[in-house]
């Protein structure tokens, strides 16, 4: 029963992209990263679904939408777990995993209060040491940022 | 060296390090070559540092060069609010090369981004000061004869020295065995340390001079800050511990130099300067061939 009830809490797409294993907490920012809040095409959200690995995950379809790996790699900052199933005549017919990409533009902010991003209006740029807990070390003051510091901008 | 600016000594490969510092070596001989004489270069120093500043007027006025530029923020329009950005757009016209320092970290590598002419980084907040790195090296090899293999003490703040995390992370390249004094509060930071076990490098800490310094090829001293200190009892109980005096050198070794950044408060007892080990001065006059040397190759002179 539970089951069945889950599975309809998103509906299925014909085409398109589904992102899995996202932390329920981090939805708004994979939204954000991805610029979803500003395209046209339809998309369903699910959040706080049951998830063993996660506690609670959520879950995006995107109707049409296809992602280059440098785009959506993006969202591994938020969404290291996440899971990519691409969409074809409502069949899966590729599956991969995000990986965290190497360096970093934009989406995260400076841990250091001294540090001129956040001073200036200037796009953030990092370098990633770690990948498996994520550590960023800034472009401009060289300082690191780890996972449990980061914020989303 | 990234676009042709000086940000961070990270930036430099050792070829490039060991190539300024043969340059260097030719200005201690001849400084006064009129190299700058159509040159404008611009000091900006968007918070004061006298020392840092005279240096670099030093070595641009000896090579000839004609210098614009603002001493502190408050006598720019910086304090009417004006972005960095602006600021570098702005003055990157009427120069040939900028020479910045700022209190906020990063700025000198966005700068080098905006500019069209070479940024020199004269310490960008706690980040980086290349150029004091540069002069420290010269200042070693040419008191040691070569880089490879040194013992180097290094004294103090420990923890907030920007200088001492950038010597050490040069002299790394060379072989080098650390060994770090200072109190419990301002221990040498755990990443500086993580980075020598990789390399394979010895390092030891102590809380006290002993007869330990009689290993050293350079003791390296900085000053202990009281505002460094949560608790300005802990400050009261160190303050005296980490000042340097002459007795203590007597059985260093001969060819054992005791260096300093400057401004020094009493770090070092007023005793050591008549000692030959002492070279502190000599260090900061260093200063002068080395920013010569660093300027004329990133105008591309030399
Ligand atoms: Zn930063």
């Amino acid at each position: 029963m539970k089951e069945t009830k889950k599975q309809l809490s998103v509906s299925a797409i014909e085409n398109g992209t589904v992102i899995d294993h996202i932390p329920a907490s981090n939805l708004f920012n994979v939204i954000q990263i991805l610029g979803l809040d500003k395209i046209d095409n339809l998309i369903t959200f699910g959040t706080n679904l049951e998830s063993k690995k996660l506690g609670r995950k959520a879950i995006i379809k995107l109707a049409g939408i296809y992602f280059e790996d440098d785009d959506i790699n993006r969202i591994a900052l938020v969404a290291p777990e996440a899971k990519l199933n691409i969409i074809k005549d409502y069949e899966v017919v590729e599956k991969s995993i995000v990986k965290v990409p190497d360096n970093i533009a934009g989406i995260a902010k400076c841990v250091n209060p001294k540090c001129i991003t956040n001073f200036e209006d200037v796009k953030t740029k990092f370098k990633v040491v770690s990948k498996k807990n994520v550590a960023l070390k800034c472009h401009y003051c060289e300082k690191i940022t780890d996972q449990e510091h980061l914020v989303i901008v | 060296m990234n676009n042709k600016s000086l940000v961070s000594i990270d930036d430099i490969s050792t070829e490039e390090m060991v190539s300024i510092l043969d340059l260097a070596k030719e200005f201690e001989k001849d400084p006064g070559q009129n190299l700058l004489g159509n040159k404008v270069i611009a000091t900006l120093f968007f918070e004061p540092s006298t020392r840092t500043r005279l240096s670099f007027e030093s070595a641009i006025s000896r090579l000839g060069g004609k210098i614009v530029g603002f001493t502190d923020a408050s006598s720019s329009s910086v304090t009417k609010g004006e972005s960095l950005y602006d600021t570098i757009r702005t003055v990157n016209n009427y120069s040939d090369l900028i020479v910045m320092r700022h209190p906020i970290e990063g700025s000198a590598r966005l700068a080098s981004e905006i500019s069209d002419v070479p940024i020199v980084n004269a310490g960008d907040g706690a980040n980086q000061h290349p150029t004091q790195t540069m002069l420290d090296l010269y200042s070693i090899r040419k008191t040691q004869g070569s880089l490879d293999n040194l013992n180097i003490f290094l004294v103090g703040d420990l923890k907030y020295g920007r200088t001492v995390h950038s010597l050490l992370m040069a002299m790394s390249r060379w072989n080098t065995t650390f060994n770090f004094i200072s109190p419990e509060e301002l221990k040498m930071p755990v990443e500086y340390k993580l980075y020598l076990d990789k390399l394979g490098l010895k390092y030891y800490e102590h809380s006290d001079f002993s007869d330990i310094i009689n290993e050293a090829d350079i003791i390296y001293m900085t000053r202990v800050q009281k505002e460094r200190f949560s608790d300005p009892m802990e400050y009261e109980k160190v303050k005296n511990v980490y000042v340097l005096r002459n007795s203590m050198l007597s059985n260093t070794k001969e060819n054992m130099r005791v260096l300093h950044p400057l401004p020094r408060v009493n770090e070092i007892h007023t005793d050591v300067d008549a000692n030959k080990k002492s070279y502190y001065f000599e260090q900061a006059l260093n200063g002068v061939f080395t920013r010569q040397a660093i300027l004329t190759r990133l105008l591309g002179l030399k």
